[in-house]
């Protein structure tokens, strides 16, 4: 029978991932000092199941290298060895080699042999060093096995005695006395049973094995056959293996040499043929792979149960509406609207289900930030103790992909910038160890995510200044600390006095600004000097849902993103400014925002184009403040985000469209597109006049 | 054909397991670790139980000598999947009740031989 073994290697990447990530999050743990045995046991789990599932789907690579560290673990394991800090850097590096030898297999890359050689040997060197290894016994039987090739005998007298408990460990003579018979295929067996301990019938326990054999093996039958027959059983029975006339003359050895080595040679033989076939099916599945990467997800069979049984709800639901029509009159009206509302209820619990499905732990996210923090503190010299809570707490996946970057600059950011050296924290009364918190919760609709430390916090005096000298504020400006807060997420903006390589190459505050925008989400900084920062991020808890407000112009209806909506007001004729060649403006209190016709933009015939008809509705985006000019407001609700680039194209100005209550299709105003779109049109329309 | 539970907490070789086994036309039941195992044991009958030693929550050892304690399984040949390098794990095993053993790596040919061995 021959198997592909190929197919069960994207679960044995897949799980192999995960162990890497318990380890290396394991390890860590054991870093802070904390080493109990189950922690070490944790480690050494994950690493020998890539072990032996990496020996099995053929990956000899990753079996040979994790066979080193995992005898590494089994020492510390049973406290033959010291967990020393060195010893732990080095299994850290050695996660991190395993993580790229799995992706580079998986992805049909080079290995790099050169840093798996380096690592190899520093794991070799260090389990040579001091230690009282297992090792040597290991090496022992390895010899034995390659000893084994012993000489054939023309046969064998084995005497075979079981113990009286032989049967229950669900050993069975008859299996073994059937298997040493299938051994001498080619030649005889002879056997004599011995009852002679047999109890009498009423002592006897059936249980019990009383019965031993006498066996003559005859023909060309290798000791090591036999002896393997007997692997099982060898400590629960007397056994005594003697050849009958052995070839002792001295011609034999050499021609059983070359018998027992053509017999070796087409082990090996099959061995490669085995070995072979696994890394070419491995091309295959990591092309299949890529392909799919982004597409599966992996979701609890809890959660595919419930919505199976909402689905059996649903479909009793709607079996009791169907009967219900077969012959309906007013007198049925009352179970009508009952079936309707459980329909509605059914479908509404549905559809929390569904999107839960897409709903994953943000610890997905916040696994990568131990190794992180440790290996940057360890850089910067600084003692930092990193507090994760509500890593529980859940989100969409998409979100979770995408909220990854931003969270790990905002880490880098504070491990940088805000915590200070030892000796700082020191002088300023503080405790040497700072802490580095990341905390998740759901509020409302949203998922919040803080990242706080208990650093020196903004120096407000210094963000002002590097404000004006960059012209972001006017020099005579004064602003409360909020405000000042609010600078540093402008583009551009850096207060950073060296630029290390942890955090502060230019690439600013603002990119993670746009990042979090981009997935309908705000961040708001909070800061005091002295005492450290927190930032906290909220984002909508899924993509495929948006808070909208429904507005009309004429007879379309467009959504707006609750989100960037900040007023909706009547224009006074006094509020009203026309700035010639720069389109319409409107003042709001102390600020003369611009006007975007939404019927200029997107067409159609408005009720109205008097602007003091209408109604404006003040929307905000990227810091900037706008007002569009719509008929009038309509209700506010939660719609389902349709992709117009899958079933039409994409659309400059809008981000998609859904479809409302009465079955009628609404599209999705993306703000930031349509600001730039106007101002397109300004560009042109400007240009058509001075040609 | 024989009724066989399959114990293992990596997925992948539970899959191997499970996918060469059925392929033999045996009826496989896959248990994610000891405690999984157990439960999933009792009050059910199999002929063979093939279990992985190093696992979470409890461990292939101790999984053995808690059905080995069971009535229905006093006698139900378990192998053990065990790595060269544990021949103590080997011992400990066969004290707990393991019939044999099968050494990683190995290949769906030496599982399904094994199991034919044990199965008769």
């Amino acid at each position: 029978m021959s198997i592909d073994m190929s197919q069960f290697l994207e679960t044995f990447y897949e799980e192999s991932f995960e162990g890497l990530e318990i380890m290396e999050t394991e390890l860590l743990a054991l870093d802070t000092g904390d080493a109990d045995s189950e922690t070490i046991n944790t480690i050494f789990r994950a690493a020998h199941s890539i072990k032996g599932g990496s020996g099995t789907f053929g990956l000899n690579a990753v079996a040979d290298f994790t066979h080193v560290m995992e005898t590494l673990l089994d020492e510390m394991r049973d406290g033959k060895r010291q967990i020393t800090q060195e010893a732990v850097n080095l299994l850290l590096t050695t996660v991190d080699v395993l993580r790229e030898m799995l992706t580079a297999l998986r992805e049909n890359t080079e290995l790099d042999h050169e840093r798996i050689k380096v690592t190899h040997d520093q794991l070799e060197a260090l389990l040579a060093s001091d230690s009282t290894a297992a090792k040597p016994v290991s090496q022992a039987d390895t010899m034995d096995t390659s000893s084994s090739t012993s000489p054939t005998a023309q046969g064998w007298k084995i005497s075979f005695h079981p113990h009286i408990d032989l049967l229950k460990t669900g050993n069975d003579p008859v299996r073994i006395l059937r298997e040493l018979s299938e051994l001498s295929e080619l030649g005889e067996i002879e056997s004599t049973m011995d009852a002679s301990s047999l109890p009498d019938f009423e002592n006897l326990d059936p249980e019990e094995c009383h019965l031993g054999w006498d066996i003559e093996l005859k023909g060309e039958v290798k000791r090591e056959d036999i002896d393997e027959v007997f692997a099982w059983v060898e400590d629960e029975c007397d056994l005594t293996i003697t050849a009958i006339k052995t070839v002792t003359e001295k011609v034999a050895p050499a021609k059983e040499e070359i018998s027992s080595a053509t017999e070796q040679s087409t082990v090996t033989n099959s061995a490669t043929k085995a070995s072979g076939e696994a890394p070419k099916a491995t091309p295959a599945a990591a092309k299949a792979k890529t392909s799919s990467e982004s597409a599966s997800i992996r979701v609890g069979i809890d959660k595919v149960d419930s919505v199976i049984n909402l689905v059996g709800e649903l479909v009793i639901t709607q079996s009791m509406l169907s009967t219900l029509g077969e012959d309906f009159d007013m007198s049925k009206v009352n179970s009508l609207i009952q079936g309707m509302e459980q329909l509605e209820l059914n479908t509404r619990e549905l559809q929390e289900q569904v999107m839960r499905m897409r709903m994953m732990p943000i610890n997905f996210a916040f696994q990568r930030f131990p190794r992180l923090v440790h290996d940057m503190s360890q850089k910067m010299g600084k003692n930092i103790e990193l507090k994760m809570t509500g890593e529980q707490t859940e989100l969409d996946k998409t979100v979770m992909e995408k909220i990854g970057d931003p969270l790990v600059h905002l880490v880098r950011n504070s491990l940088d910038h805000g915590i200070e050296m030892p000796e700082q924290r020191k002088a300023a009364g503080k405790p040497v160890t700072a802490t580095l918190g990341l905390n998740a919760y759901h509020q409302g609709g949203n998922i919040v995510i803080e990242v706080t430390d208990d650093g020196a916090g903004l120096n407000e005096a210094r963000v002002l200044a590097k404000a004006i000298e960059q012209g972001l504020v006017s020099p005579d400006a004064e602003l409360e600390s909020a405000k000042i807060h609010e600078l540093i997420l402008l583009p551009g903006f850096s207060t950073a006095e060296t630029i290390t390589d942890v955090s502060g190459r230019g690439v600013g505050m603002d990119v993670v600004v746009k990042n979090i925008r981009s997935l309908g989400g705000t961040l708001e900084v909070w800061s005091k000097q002295g005492e450290g920062s927190k930032f906290t991020i909220r984002l909508p808890l899924t993509l495929a849902i948006l808070d909208g407000q429904t507005v009309a112009v004429g007879d379309e209806d467009y959504i707006i993103p609750l989100i960037s909506i900040i007023e909706s007001i009547q224009l006074k004729p006094e509020m009203l400014n026309v700035v010639v060649g720069k389109g319409e403006t409107f003042k709001l209190r102390d600020e003369h925002l611009p006007i975007i016709r939404l019927h200029n933009v997107f067409g159609g015939h408005p009720r109205t184009t008097d602007l003091t008809q209408g109604l404006l509705v003040v929307v905000e985006t990227d810091g900037r403040k706008i007002g569009l000019f719509v008929d009038e407001l309509k209700g506010q609700q939660q719609v389902v985000i349709k992709s117009l680039e899958v079933n039409y194209k994409r659309i400059e100005g809008i981000s998609g469209a859904t479809i409302l209550g009465d079955g009628s299709v609404a599209l999705i105003i993306d703000i930031p597109g349509l600001i730039s779109l106007s101002n397109q049109e300004k560009a042109t329309s400007k240009y058509k006049k001075s040609a | 054909m024989a009724n066989i539970l399959a114990v293992d907490d990596s997925a992948s070789m539970r899959q191997m397991v499970s996918f060469t086994l059925k392929g033999a036309g045996h009826t496989v039941v896959e248990a994610v670790d000891g405690v999984d195992a157990l439960a999933k044991a009792k009050g059910a009958k199999f002929d063979l139980v093939i279990s992985d030693v190093n696992m979470p929550n409890m461990d292939g050892i101790a999984l053995i000598r808690e059905l080995r304690a069971l009535p229905d399984f006093k006698f139900t040949p378990m192998l053990m999947l065990t790595t060269e390098s544990t021949t103590e794990k080997k011992q400990e095993g066969k004290a707990a009740g393991a019939t044999g053993w099968i050494v990683k790596p190995f290949n769906p040919d030496q599982l399904l031989a094994t199991a034919n061995k044990v199965l008769g």
